[in-house]
């Protein structure tokens, strides 16, 4: 038998420790995190790791927080499976496993002096918020700022107290949506689906860069909606999700015609999407 | 270029002497069909077959490969499982080694995978050229009936003799050690060319058109009727994809000892066939249907491979053909009929 070490191991998960972890809701947690060996993680905003739990399995997740937060980063992780729930019941001061930063994320230098329209369903907030964390951080270089932001319904709204103060800021926009308020619900923000905000949003579009993410059924409405207030395909931009397995372009699962998500993406402009046979928008 | 001849009896026990000092594979009749085996005597091999049940890629990348150990006890502790078995395989078939330069391409590209390149690093390729093909096979209009450069020595049955082409040092080495061959000289390789020739108008199956055109007639069937009329039949099994040698999708999982103090982390064979390979979390699958899934193999082995590898997915081996029951896997029938589709508008 002839062997190599471990680092030669494209699977090799680098070990990080949970160093805080608060419930979003019933269903979501925000962990930061910090790699044990001490580095930052390098990422840009947009991109995603794989997150490894041994034993149980690994999942892909957005890169919640700015590279410009510091070394430490955040994950904010919604329980649906075996590894999101095993997630569930970690404690600070435990230890997961981590690969990447993986994808391309955002053209961040292609944004610069772009007014931004952040466009978010529900837990698509978590890959935009990396971006919208640092687009506040270095707040002069970019134009103006819009943030739409949907969920089902109120108590799945994310992010309050961030949320608060971003509204408290006058140099950037926040308009947020339900489907629908139950009865008795408090809510003062819109009521109808995230489409229903655009007649109220001013931009100019030659200077407006969209970006989208959110559950699959959203983008095809948001993309006409983008496109007929003017903004041009190359400039609508969209994170997508697929199916993962190795984040690295080998395994075949999240790929798209020939487009592998986890390489080319997950961040595509829809000028290059709609050249895609399986993509339907 | 350097040529040997030896005697299929002084072959017989060149093999007997590599049985005894290496880890050697080869083929072996394993009715009704043959397979790539561990040999322990060398009469077990077999080299005038037709077809191995699945390619000799299963040694470089095996149905199950352990990419990790680990331990639970909170603590990650990762033992490098990243190795390999020094060894020899006998008996690849030119269209198997074509694949394998795929695979080459795939995991040995921009990033190194490791467990492949410790396979490839240390396992030895004896071929042999295919002068009886299977009747599925539609190797020749695939350009894939001869070998690559890539092999360490190369056989041709020439009768009571095997002419072998050195390929590479380790051939030369491995000649040296166990091989009581004698120089061929221009007859031989004359003879070879000669075989070679004549064993192209045995293949009963075959591609209209250029390789190099299906790109073409994919960019212009992706409406074609034919999917949903082929696709709709599919069950999703898989089979012609577990029998592909250009097929590399996986999955990785984890298991743990019943006492949950360790386990392993493992990539499986996966296949673009099985209908749950395309779905996320929340339930939603980007390829629901047997057409989808069809065409997407497809597109993948006579397009999406050729630009992000450089070489294309189908080596026209014919095992994905016999494999289906159903009858609607076959490469060589689709890329055709699309051929004749966008002939006729
Ligand atoms: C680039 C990217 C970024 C992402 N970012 C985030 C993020 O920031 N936050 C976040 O919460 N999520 C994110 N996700 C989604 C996240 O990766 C998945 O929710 C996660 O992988 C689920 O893993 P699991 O092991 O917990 O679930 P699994 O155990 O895999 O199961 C998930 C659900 O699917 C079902 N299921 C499992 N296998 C199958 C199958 N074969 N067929 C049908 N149903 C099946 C299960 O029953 C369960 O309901 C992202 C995904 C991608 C691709
Ligand atoms: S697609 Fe079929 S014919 Fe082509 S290489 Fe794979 S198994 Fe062989
Ligand atoms: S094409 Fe045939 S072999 Fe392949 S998955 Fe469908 S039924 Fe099975
Ligand atoms: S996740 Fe494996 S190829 Fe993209």
């Amino acid at each position: 038998m002839i062997n190599k070490s471990n680092s030669e191991s494209l699977y090799f998960p680098r070990p990080t420790k949970l160093i805080d972890v608060t419930a979003l809701s019933e269903r979501e947690i925000l962990f930061r995190l910090r790699l044990e060996d001490g580095n930052a993680l390098y990422h840009i905003p947009g991109q995603f790791v794989e997150v490894s739990i041994l034993g149980t399995g690994e999942a892909p997740i957005s890169i919640a927080s700015s590279p410009t937060q510091g070394d430490a980063f955040e994950l904010a992780i919604r329980a649906v499976g075996n590894v999101t729930q095993a997630l569930h019941r970690l404690q600070p001061g435990d230890t997961i496993g981590i690969r990447g930063p993986f994808g391309n994320g955002f053209p961040v230098s292609e944004l610069k002096d772009r007014d931004l329209l952040f466009i978010a369903g529900g837990i698509g907030f978590f890959p935009l918020r990396s971006m919208i964390q640092y687009v506040l951080d270095m707040r002069p270089l970019f134009g103006k700022i819009i943030l739409l932001y949907g969920c089902r319904q109120p108590a799945e709204q994310l992010f309050h107290q961030e949320l608060k103060e971003w509204r408290e800021r006058d140099d950037v926009l926040i308009m947020d949506t339900v489907d629908r308020c139950p009865p008795e619900t408090e809510w003062e923000g819109n009521v109808g689906v995230i489409t229903t905000l655009f007649p109220g949003i001013n931009i100019l579009p030659a200077r407006t860069t969209a970006l989208v993410a959110g559950p699959p059924v959203m983008y095809r409405y948001v993309v006409a909606e983008c496109l007929k207030k003017g903004i041009a395909k190359e400039r609508i931009i969209l994170s997508l999700e697929r199916r993962m397995k190795c984040g690295i372009g080998l395994c075949g699962h999240c790929q798209i015609d020939n487009a592998y998500v986890c390489l080319d993406g997950p961040v595509f402009n829809y000028a290059k999407l709609e050249q895609l046979k399986e993509v339907e928008l | 270029m350097e040529f040997l001849k030896i005697s299929k009896a002084q072959f017989q026990l060149s093999v007997g002497r590599m049985i005894d000092e290496n880890f050697v594979y080869g083929v072996k009749a394993k009715s009704p069909s043959y397979e790539f085996d561990r040999l322990f005597t060398a009469d077990e091999l077999c080299l005038n077959y037709n077809i191995t049940l699945l390619s000799p890629n299963k040694y470089f990348l095996p149905p199950r490969t352990p990419l990790m150990g680990f331990k639970l006890d909170g603590k990650i502790s990762v033992d490098s499982m990243v190795g390999a078995q020094p060894g020899i395989i006998i008996g690849i078939h030119p269209y198997d080694l074509h694949a394998l330069k795929l695979l080459d391409a795939v995991f040995l590209g921009n990033l190194k995978d490791a467990y492949y390149q410790a396979r490839r690093q240390v396992i030895a390729i004896i071929g042999i050229d295919c002068l009886q093909p299977w009747q599925y096979s539609f190797a020749a209009s695939m350009g894939t009936a001869f070998p690559p450069a890539g092999f360490d020595l190369w056989l041709t049955d020439t009768g009571d003799k095997y002419l072998i082409e050195v390929g590479s040092e380790k051939g030369e080495e491995l000649c040296r050690k166990y091989l009581d061959a004698s120089e061929a000289g221009e007859i031989e390789v004359k003879q070879r060319e000669k075989l070679r020739e004549e064993s192209l108008s045995r293949y009963k199956l075959s591609l209209d058109i250029s390789p190099q055109l299906i790109p073409e007639v994919l960019n212009s069937g992706w409406n074609s009727s034919m999917w949903e009329e082929l696709g709709e039949k599919c069950f999703s099994c898989g089979s012609c994809t577990m029998v592909c040698p250009t097929c590399v999708c996986f999955d990785v999982r984890d298991t743990t000892e019943l006492n949950r103090l360790s386990g392993e982390r493992y990539r499986i064979w996966d296949s673009c066939m099985f209908d749950a390979f395309a779905t996320i979390a929340s339930g939603e699958n980007f390829r629901p249907t047997g057409t989808d899934r069809l065409r997407h193999r497809l597109y993948r082995k006579g397009k999406y491979m050729l630009q992000r590898w450089g070489r294309l997915g189908c080596v026209g081996c014919g095992r994905c053909i016999h494999a289906c029951l159903v009858d609607i896997a076959s490469p060589v029938y689709a890329y055709n009929r699309l051929a004749r589709e966008a002939r006729t508008g």
